[in-house]
Formats: C-alpha cells, sequence, structure tokens
C-alpha cells in the first residue's frame, strides 16, 4: 500500500496512455492539505462536547444561561467543583467505584486467562463446542438473565451489597476469554511442547510461560474490565440502597436528581468522574486500541 | 492421555463452565418459569400460565416500547455504523499525527455513560444548548429535542454518534487489512475513488459490517441506561420522556420488574426479547447471505 502512489505513477496504464499527473507538487500538497482539513473537522466535531462540558463547569451560574450560549467567559471560577464537592461525598464515591473496579480486573484477569488458556493452549476433544456455546451467551440480553438473578441474591439476603456486582467476575467473561483465547493462539506451541517435555505442568506453563508472554493481551483486558466496572449504572441502580456504598455513576445520578438544573456543577461532577478513566485511556491507548481491533469487542 | 486432556481442559475451563450453569443457564431455565407466574418478590410466585404473555398482546406500553427499540435499531443502528465507517476511512489516509485523531474520535467513548448523557442534556437543551446554537447559525430549524416527542429518538441516536469509537476501530483495522495491491491494481486500470470504495474495500471488509451489525444490533435491543437517564425526572423515576417517546424496551422491562415488582411479567418481557434479539439475528444473516464476502471461500 505505501508504494502505491508512485507504482501509480509509474507504470503505463493498459491502454499505453501514462496515468494524467497533475501538477506533482502542488497536486500532492493540495490532496495533503484536503485530508488534514477533513481530519481536523472531524476533531473539532468529537473534541466539542468536551469544550463545552469543561467551559461549563468554569463559568458562574448567571453566565451558563446567556443566550446566545457561548464557550468563553469573563468571570472563570472553581465555584461549581466546590458546590459538586459539597453537595456529595466525592472521595467516598470514589474510593467505592475504584475498589469495585480494582476487584473487577483481578477476577477477570485469572479467571478469563485461565479459561482462554484451556480454549487455546490444551488440545482436548469438546473445547471447540466449548468455544461456540462462549461466543453464543455474548448473544444473550442480560435482561433475560437479570431478574431471576437479582431474585437469588435477594433470596439469600446479598442485595444492598458488593457482592452481586463482584462475585460474577470470578468467572469469567465471554468477550475476555475470547479475545485472550485469540493472543494465546499467537504464542508458538513449540515453547509449551519443550516445557511439558522437561516436565512443567500446565498450570506453570500458564502461569510462567504463557501469562508473562500475554502481557499485553492482559494490560488491554484489565483497561476494559476497569472501564466497564467504573462506568456500570444498571448493576449498581439494582443492588445498592445505602448512599454510603453509591458509585460514582450512581453518585452523580442521584445528584442531577436533586440539583437538575444546576448545569454548572453537575458538569463539574461530570468531569470529576471521566477525568480518571480518561487519564487512564491515554496511558494505556495502544494496547486497548488492539484489543479492540482483536476481537471486533464492543 | 486423551481422557487426562479432556480432564484437563475442563477443570482450566471450569471457571466459566460454573458461571455458566450458575449466572445464565439456571437464570434462563427460572425467568422462563417466572414468566408463567405473579410474582412480587414478597409472596411465593403463582402460577397463572399464559396470562403474562396474553396481557402483553394488550399492553399499549408494551408496544410502545417494543416500537421505541425497533425505531431505535433500525434507524440508529445504520447511522451510527456509517458515521464509524466514514470517521476510519478518514483515520486510515496517510497523513503523519495520525494517532492524534484516532484518539481524539475515541475519547468520547471512554467518558462514562452517565456523565455522557448528562453532557447530551446540556448540550440539547432546547434554549441554552449548543446544538441548537449551531443549527441557528447554519440557519436550520432548532427543535426542542428531549421536550418534543418525534425529536426525542433522533436526539438519542445523535448521542450514539458521539461514541461510535468501538465500531470505528474494528472498521479500521479491518481497512488496514485490505491488500494494498487491489487498490494498485484498480487504480491502473483507472478506477476511482468511489468505485475503490464501492467494489473493493466493502467486499473485503463485508465480514467485519455484518459482525459490526449484529452486535449493534443486539446492543440496541438492550439498550437502557441512556433513556432512562436523558428521561429521567426524579430518583428512581424515568418517566420515559415525553408521551413515552423514550420507553424503550429495556426501560419498560425495567419499571414492570424493579419498580413495579411485577417480575413474572417483566420475565414474560425478557423471553419476547430473547426471541427478538433471535429472530432479528437470523434475518440478518439470512439478508446478508449473498453479500457478504469471505475471502477464505
Amino acid at each position: 500500500m505505501r508504494a502505491s502512489d508512485a507504482v501509480a505513477v509509474e507504470i503505463r496504464s493498459p491502454n499505453g496512455i501514462l496515468p494524467k499527473v497533475e501538477h506533482p507538487t502542488l497536486g500532492r500538497a493540495s490532496a495533503l492539505a484536503a485530508r488534514y482539513l477533513v481530519l481536523f473537522g472531524i476533531a473539532a466535531l468529537y473534541l466539542f462536547p468536551f469544550a463545552v462540558v469543561v467551559s461549563t463547569s468554569l463559568k458562574p451560574a448567571t453566565e451558563i444561561f446567556s443566550l446566545p450560549p457561548r464557550l468563553g467567559s469573563d468571570h472563570w471560577t472553581f465555584d461549581n467543583y466546590k458546590a459538586a464537592f459539597d453537595a456529595m461525598p466525592f472521595w467516598r464515591y470514589l474510593f467505592n467505584t475504584g475498589f469495585i473496579s480494582t476487584v473487577t480486573v483481578i477476577g477477570q484477569l485469572f479467571s478469563s486467562s485461565i479459561v482462554a488458556y484451556s480454549l487455546a493452549k490444551i488440545r482436548w476433544r469438546g473445547r471447540d463446542a466449548l468455544l461456540i456455546l462462549i461466543v453464543a451467551t455474548m448473544m444473550l440480553p442480560p435482561q433475560v438473565t437479570m431478574i431471576p438473578v437479582y431474585i437469588a441474591w435477594n433470596r439469600i439476603g446479598l442485595t444492598g451489597t458488593y457482592l452481586p456486582l463482584l462475585v460474577p467476575q470470578f468467572f469469567g467473561n465471554a468477550f475476555f476469554i475470547f479475545m485472550l483465547r485469540q493472543f494465546f493462539r499467537g504464542i508458538p506451541e513449540e515453547l509449551l511442547d519443550s516445557a511439558r517435555l522437561d516436565g512443567a505442568s500446565e498450570l506453570r506453563i500458564y502461569w510462567s510461560i504463557v501469562l508473562p508472554l500475554a502481557r499485553p493481551a492482559l494490560v488491554a483486558l484489565a483497561i476494559f474490565a476497569f472501564m466497564w466496572a467504573w462506568t456500570d449504572f444498571l448493576l449498581p441502580l439494582i443492588y445498592i440502597n445505602d448512599p454510603q456504598q453509591y458509585t460514582l455513576s450512581i453518585g452523580l445520578y442521584s445528584f442531577f436528581s436533586e440539583h437538575g438544573v444546576a448545569w454548572g456543577a453537575l458538569m463539574a461532577a461530570a468531569t470529576l468522574m471521566s477525568a480518571p478513566l480518561i487519564v487512564v485511556f491515554l496511558f494505556g491507548q495502544r494496547q486497548f486500541l488492539q484489543g479492540i481491533a482483536f476481537t471486533g469487542i464492543k | 492421555m486423551a481422557h487426562r486432556s479432556v480432564y484437563r481442559g475442563l477443570l482450566f475451563a471450569s471457571p466459566w463452565i460454573v458461571g455458566f450453569l450458575v449466572f445464565q443457564l439456571v437464570p434462563i431455565i427460572a425467568s422462563a418459569y417466572y414468566s408463567f407466574t405473579n410474582f412480587n418478590l414478597f409472596q411465593d410466585p403463582q402460577f397463572v400460565g399464559l396470562h403474562n404473555y396474553q396481557r402483553l398482546t394488550s399492553d399499549d406500553l408494551f408496544w410502545k416500547s417494543l416500537f421505541n427499540t425497533v425505531y431505535l435499531t433500525v434507524f440508529g443502528v445504520p447511522i451510527s455504523l456509517t458515521a464509524a465507517l466514514i470517521a476510519a476511512l478518514a483515520l486510515n489516509m496517510r497523513v503523519r499525527g495520525q494517532w492524534f485523531f484516532r484518539t481524539v474520535v475515541f475519547l468520547p467513548t471512554v467518558v462514562p455513560v452517565v456523565a455522557a448523557t448528562y453532557i447530551w442534556r446540556w448540550l440539547l437543551n432546547g434554549q441554552y444548548g449548543f446544538v441548537n446554537e449551531a443549527l441557528a447559525a447554519a440557519h436550520l430549524g432548532q427543535p426542542l429535542w428531549l421536550d418534543d416527542p418525534p425529536w426525542t429518538k433522533p436526539a438519542l441516536i445523535l448521542m450514539s454518534l458521539w461514541v461510535t469509537g468501538s465500531a470505528m476501530i474494528v472498521f479500521l483495522a479491518a481497512l488496514q487489512d485490505v491488500p494494498g495491491i487491489y487498490y494498485e491494481a484498480a487504480t491502473i486500470d483507472g478506477a476511482g475513488l468511489w468505485a475503490k470504495f464501492r467494489h473493493i474495500t466493502i467486499p473485503l471488509i463485508s465480514p467485519v459490517i455484518l459482525f459490526e451489525t449484529i452486535i449493534a444490533g443486539i446492543f440496541t435491543l438492550q439498550y437502557f441506561t441512556q433513556a432512562y437517564l436523558l428521561s429521567q425526572t426524579r430518583f428512581n423515576a424515568a418517566s420515559g420522556g415525553p408521551e413515552n417517546s423514550l420507553l424503550v424496551y429495556g426501560l419498560y422491562l425495567f419499571q414492570q420488574g424493579f419498580v413495579n415488582l411485577n417480575m413474572g411479567y417483566a420475565s414474560a418481557m425478557a423471553w419476547v426479547l430473547l426471541f427478538v434479539a433471535l429472530a432479528g439475528t437470523l434475518l440478518l444473516l439470512r439478508l446478508s447471505r449473498n453479500r457478504v464476502f469471505y475471502a477464505g471461500e
């Protein structure tokens, strides 16, 4: 692909006429300019909402409701952030959310990777059928299992705790298993076979050979799991009742319920809630984006 | 030896197998059972046969919510996937600094859905919102969006365009897998940009388009959080929006199950959803049979 432009210019087209080449440098420069124009246009569209959020969060209430709306301000202020901190125990919610997300990452790292090892590196009859079953469960609407699972947690008296959110994370996740399986398959079989000849157990091979080699995929999984747990809304909404246990999602939701039109404070709270994830993304973006491309995961 | 490796394979896969049994298979069976009962969580389930399913057929809100969800799937999925594909094409151009643009387009997808939804409630504010300000600047009409029943679902679709990052990345990866030699050959034959896109790019990435369509379709059928938060008026009170125009299927199921505690009725709704998802997927696979090109065949 890299050489396509040059090839197109140099090779004669079938009817023997040189392909039309416009003014070589001028044509190329304007094509490049057009590309950047498109890209900057797209970037502006995607970035604009961020600009609005940050600007709204830094404005006094009197300026937020100005007509016509504008991005700039004459009186930048941090009052909205102060209001957001006063209105909810932000650090408490941050800790709760961080705790749930961390446990989720740990649970998924171990459980999904060991299942993926079975599917990619142990030759056994029935593993292809299992893989198909795992992929098929991705299509199952969560609403079908949501109600009976809630009833079961309710019956054993554990609604209102984090357990319904955390326990399932230790049994693997179809998306993560599939992603890791794809990655594990790329690890050369000879490496494992020579370890097997030396008498290493499967558990040892999994732990000391495959996991260290799969670091990029594991990082991608960790970022995914962290983000999904951090953003989750439905499960905490169903299972958590005590305001002391709220996650940031539920905290922001209850904040909006009480202070609906306090847009400045709301946008400040939204900024505070999003910032940690944006930082995680910017640091791990390479692995993260590769991970998505691996599976076509959402 | 063979026996031992089956045993070993199952052992290593056991976390998922146990989780599947406990959190999926048994609940699915239980859900089918509950769908034939009246159950409010506090008294024992009462068997009522097909009553819940009969009630569904005459429940206006059920039909309204089904319509809303089908609307979002039929219009929203093609629109947001087209946007993702266009973005992917742009982000596949060979220019210096491309990583910056890819990061920017993906960034909104990282924003927590609760925060993103409130951000759009503010952007779409009929009076003070920037979306209408932009429309006014372009001399276009300015709908009231979330306050005007015909405009609430388009608002939801507009919002979804901001978070197409995942589909965009998958399309981008697929585009990068298209061998450059095809384009070179087409260029020599005098094919223009559109012809190359239509006859090379689209066929070669069609399996990925089909996969993304199925995933996005199933995802949209389950739509809940955004509709809940856009129509929310008070704590634990999602209204369904003006004239229930935002009462999507997942939201109505939630209201029946967790607000009204009609667990049996909600289970019946869940089973209908399962069949709709299944039928939709099969329909899509069938429609696409002659349109998707698999390079291996």
